[in-house]
């Protein structure tokens, strides 16, 4: 470590490490040293990186599959895949300067168009920012296993591609199609999985297809016993099951063993993907934080121009920016602009805090801002992120105000805005809209009826009268598809009273109960 | 760390992907197609195209959340409102419009993109094919394929076999040299045999053996006699050729909409043909009351109108297929467009010319009658025809969106028709 340092010191007094804005393997190799001298004296902790050099045309294809490097063949992706290049090419859309894979080695792809100043960006960014935070972050740490996920998603094409072999394309394309339909309801929020041992998954997947047939023929072999206790309302499952595809991979009767697997691939895939879903504030935003905060330390040390800096904060500002509510450009909140600045300012109430800090975040001001940072980086996820860090100083920053919008009423209500007495409601606010059971339906297993027709009832759990859209009828046919017998799902209201929402097919899943 | 530099492997990943998406939704796209076909331009008919399909039909459903209900939303970007303000509820929904507002022109339900020209094409000429396609007689050769043929004595020093070359040098060296060597070898033998005092002798000998030496030593390494070279001949590849004769009545009965659509009708003909035949000779001939072959521009542009004799350009037809077309050579195909309008006298000439010379030569007939009236004496005459010839067919097109199915039926894939016939066949 002290040699390193005496030889960036050494650099620091000569020339920067280049002044064009080409790039060539050479200056990423002594641009990359420069940055992890750095990224190690602010002690970022990453998976090893590996960098992939790529084409705008491959850019566009890793868009397609939702940044997975090996997917299996589905027409969705095609889809994707279709509107990407078309409004590319039609300058509607730029591209990503970089796509990361969560993944150990840690992948990141820089592509052949940048600049120089934009790969050095994309290494800080990608390779120590967003990688730090795939190795750090406990949600990544309980639902993604980093070293497995290459080897599980080169076994899931190989075997979806066999399924093609033997049983033919559309086949394996209608098991897909009503999968992804219920691919975010395919994690157990509450429950740790298992360990995902991808790397066995190919050995053990024989045993597992036996096994598991033998679990679903026990299950519907007991039917007699199971009726007669109906009486006593027992129920199958006891307790209702949020994780639909387990739910039908485990249970569905008349499933074959390759379904199921397939079944398996999805919830998988899907479950690697559930950390990304919940924490794009806090991911963007560290990745964020640190690509500025090493790019700065770059500049104060000599290896880069003044020039550099410039082209850099040009395009860290477009990445940063948070257009108003009323202006063309707006998208929602942008989670590179949250993000960013919630972690500055947890680095400014450390390092400076005023009074109104002390009093919102006495655990907070004054103590070593690497550690607080790494701490929040560790433990949160968007929603509790919020609610524990958004700071008066951002809410006023962003002018946030909330707003309550009643279908019922003819006008929004402005609710609170940034003020002493609204922070703590934005904050609230904010925080509930990045939970992620509030932003997805309630939908969970509810009964099955075994000693009966077999229909499988799913319940839907309403809050604030917001119902579900026109899709379901078509997600609830998909279901059925997997199921092989009546589905049927009934929505809750606060109260607990219940009413069939859909059923598929549309007469035959009648209440047997009454 | 390392650098892996993947610009060299392969692009299309997503190209699988594609294709699936293509299967998938074939019928919407050959919908799409179908539409767009006939408002395209004639010179870009062979471009790729743009094609949009409903975005309901292939959108992928999932348990979402819908409009509606109470919502707790923070907006960025506060400008006058205090707590307790109210505010009218915008036209969109104001959570989704910023997604809603991207005006990318294309509105939310199309899902628009372009097909290649292959894919095109593909999509647009599935399940036809050209009738009573032969492989006639093959007279253009387009190009020769040169294959090895053996060896030669005489040719180019870079087609030169050196092993075959040595071969034959080794093998005459040998033939030369083995009886003076022979002979040599004798001499030398008596030489050494003879007794030391026959001075004279043993000169003489000695004389013979050196001559012999420098016989054998002249004899050459290689000869021209002994160079092979490789002998190519150029073998024809044969090509099939078609003609396609284009018939059109521009007389005065045919208004601008009616040519418009017999335009639209040769094109997809034409972009069908193309497909099939590596060259594809088109004959163009335009009538009124007189026939006149033309080019390409002054048979779709040039206005010129008259009474109508069809016959004229079916007489014209003959003498340039006698003339030009030999039809052991040729697949000749011909299609005919008109409103049906004709000297009532000439319609029987003209089945008379068709029954005789036409159709006997040309593997098919296409008539298509753009009308909206009844038939005309045409084409009963022409029906008539269809009892004895099988290569005549004839649809009446009534307005633009017709052209394709019908250009369609015409050249839908034999297999159906020949099943049915074989399965009459059997039956009698």
């Amino acid at each position: 470590m002290s040699k390193k340092r005496l030889k960036s010191e050494k650099v620091t007094a000569s020339e920067p490490i280049s002044t064009g804005a080409d790039w060539n393997y050479d200056l990423i190799n002594q641009y990359y040293a420069a940055i992890e001298d750095i990224a190690n004296d602010f002690g970022l902790d990453t998976y090893p990186n590996q960098m992939e050099i790529i084409s705008a045309e491959q850019m566009i294809d890793a868009y397609a599959s939702a940044g997975m490097p090996i997917g299996y063949n589905h027409w969705s992706f095609g889809k994707h895949f279709i509107s990407n290049e078309q409004s590319y090419r039609r300058g509607q859309m730029g591209l990503a300067y970089e796509i990361v894979i969560n993944s150990d080695p840690c992948i990141a792809y820089l592509m052949e168009e940048n600049s120089m100043m934009m790969q050095a960006l994309v290494i800080a960014h990608a390779c120590f920012g967003h990688n730090s935070f795939f190795k750090g972050n406990y949600l990544f740490k309980t639902w993604t296993d980093a070293d497995a996920i290459i080897d599980y998603l080169v076994f899931a094409k190989s075997y979806i591609s066999d399924c093609e072999q033997k049983y033919g394309v559309d086949e394996v394309e209608s098991i897909l199609d009503s999968c992804h339909a219920l691919m975010n309801y395919g994690v157990d929020r509450y429950k740790r999985p298992s360990p995902i041992s991808m790397r066995e998954e190919k050995q053990r997947q024989n045993d597992r297809e036996q096994y598991l047939q033998s679990q679903v023929n026990e299950l519907w072999n007991t039917i007699p016993e199971k009726s007669q206790s109906k009486d006593g309302k027992t129920r199958f499952p006891s307790e209702p099951q949020e994780n639909i595809l387990y739910f039908i991979e485990k249970n569905a009767p008349l499933m074959k063993s390759w379904q199921r697997e397939i079944v398996r691939i999805v919830r998988k895939i899907g479950q690697y993907f559930y950390p990304q879903r919940q924490t794009q504030v806090m991911n963007e935003g560290w990745a964020c934080f640190w690509h500025y905060t090493i790019l700065n330390e770059l500049y104060d040390r000599g290896h880069v121009t003044d020039g550099f800096m410039i082209e850099f904060l040009q395009s860290h500002t477009n990445v940063v920016a948070q257009p108003d509510f009323d202006s063309p450009h707006f998208n929602g909140i942008n989670p590179y602009a949250l993000g960013f600045n919630m972690m500055i300012d947890i680095r400014r109430i450390c390092e400076k805090p005023t009074e109104e800090d002390k009093k919102w975040f006495p655990e907070l001001a004054g103590t070593p801002w690497n550690e607080s940072l790494t701490f929040a980086m560790r433990n949160f996820k968007d929603e509790s992120f919020i609610a524990q860090y958004l700071s008066p100083k951002v809410i006023r920053d962003f002018k946030l105000f909330a707003l309550n919008d009643d279908a019922g009423l003819n006008e929004l209500n402005i609710t609170a805005i940034h003020n002493d007495v609204g922070y703590q409601e934005i904050r609230n606010n904010l925080s509930m809209q990045y939970n992620i059971s509030m932003k997805e339906p309630n939908i969970e297993v509810y009964d099955v009826d075994i000693g009966g027709n077999r229909s499988l009832t799913l319940r839907h759990i309403t809050a604030n009268n917001i119902n579900l859209d026109e899709t379901t009828s078509e997600v609830m046919k998909h279901l059925h598809k997997l199921w092989g017998f009546p589905v049927k799902l009934i929505s809750e209201d606060v109260n607990g009273e219940q009413y069939v929402l859909n059923q598929c097919p549309l007469e035959a899943a009648t209440d047997t109960n009454g | 760390m390392q650098i892996i530099d993947r610009r060299l492997n392969q692009k299309n990943k997503s190209t699988v992907n594609r294709q699936r998406f293509i299967r998938r939704y074939r019928s919407q796209i050959k919908k799409a197609i179908a539409d767009r076909i006939i408002n395209r331009g004639i010179t870009d008919v062979d471009k790729s195209e743009s094609i949009s399909i409903s975005s309901k039909d292939i959108s992928e459903p999932s348990f979402r959340h819908g409009q509606g209900g109470k919502r707790n939303r923070v907006f960025p970007g506060n400008k006058a409102f205090s707590v307790g303000d109210k505010i009218p509820r915008p036209m969109q929904d104001e959570g989704q419009a910023g997604k809603r507002a991207s005006d990318n022109g294309e509105g939310n339900d199309e899902f628009m993109f372009e097909l290649s020209s292959d894919e095109y094409m593909n999509i647009l000429f599935e399940d036809l094919e050209l009738p009573n396609l032969q492989k006639n007689q093959l007279k253009k050769l387009i190009n020769y394929k040169n294959i090895r043929s053996g060896f030669n004595t005489v040719g180019t020093p870079s087609n030169i076999d050196i092993v075959r070359s040595l071969k034959g040098s080794l093998a005459r060296r040998i033939a030369i040299k083995s009886p003076l060597k022979k002979q040599l070898k004798k001499l030398q033998q008596t030489l050494q045999q003879l007794p030391s005092e026959e001075l004279v002798q043993s000169k003489r000998l000695d004389d013979e053996i050196s001559a012999l030496k420098r016989r054998i030593k002249r004899i050459p390494y290689i000869d021209s006699f002994d160079l092979r070279y490789k002998h190519f001949t150029k073998l024809p590849q044969p090509t099939t050729n078609a003609v396609m004769f284009c018939l059109m009545d521009v007389s005065g009965s045919m208004d601008q909409k009616t040519k418009e659509i017999a335009k639209r009708f040769y094109i997809l003909l034409y972009m069908f043909l193309k497909r099939s035949y590596k060259d594809v000779d088109v004959v163009y001939i335009r009538h009124h009351t007189h026939a006149k072959e033309v080019d390409e521009h002054e048979f779709f542009y040039s206005q010129e109108t008259g009474g109508t004799i069809v016959s004229s350009a079916l007489i014209l037809m003959q003498e340039i297929l006698a003339d030009r077309y030999n039809p052991e050579d040729w697949n000749v195909y011909a299609a005919q467009a008109s409103d049906g309008d004709n000297w009532d006298n000439d319609s029987l000439k003209c089945r008379n010319l068709m029954g005789t010379s036409i159709l006997p030569r040309i593997r098919y007939f296409a008539y298509v009658e753009i009308t909206e009236r009844e038939p005309q004496t045409l084409w009963h005459e022409y029906q008539s025809l269809l009892e004895h010839f099988d290569n005549i067919a004839m649809k009446k097109i009534t307005q633009q969106s017709d052209i394709y199915p019908i250009f369609r039926a015409f050249f839908q894939k034999q297999g159906i028709n020949l099943k049915f016939n074989s399965s009459l066949k059997s039956r009698g």
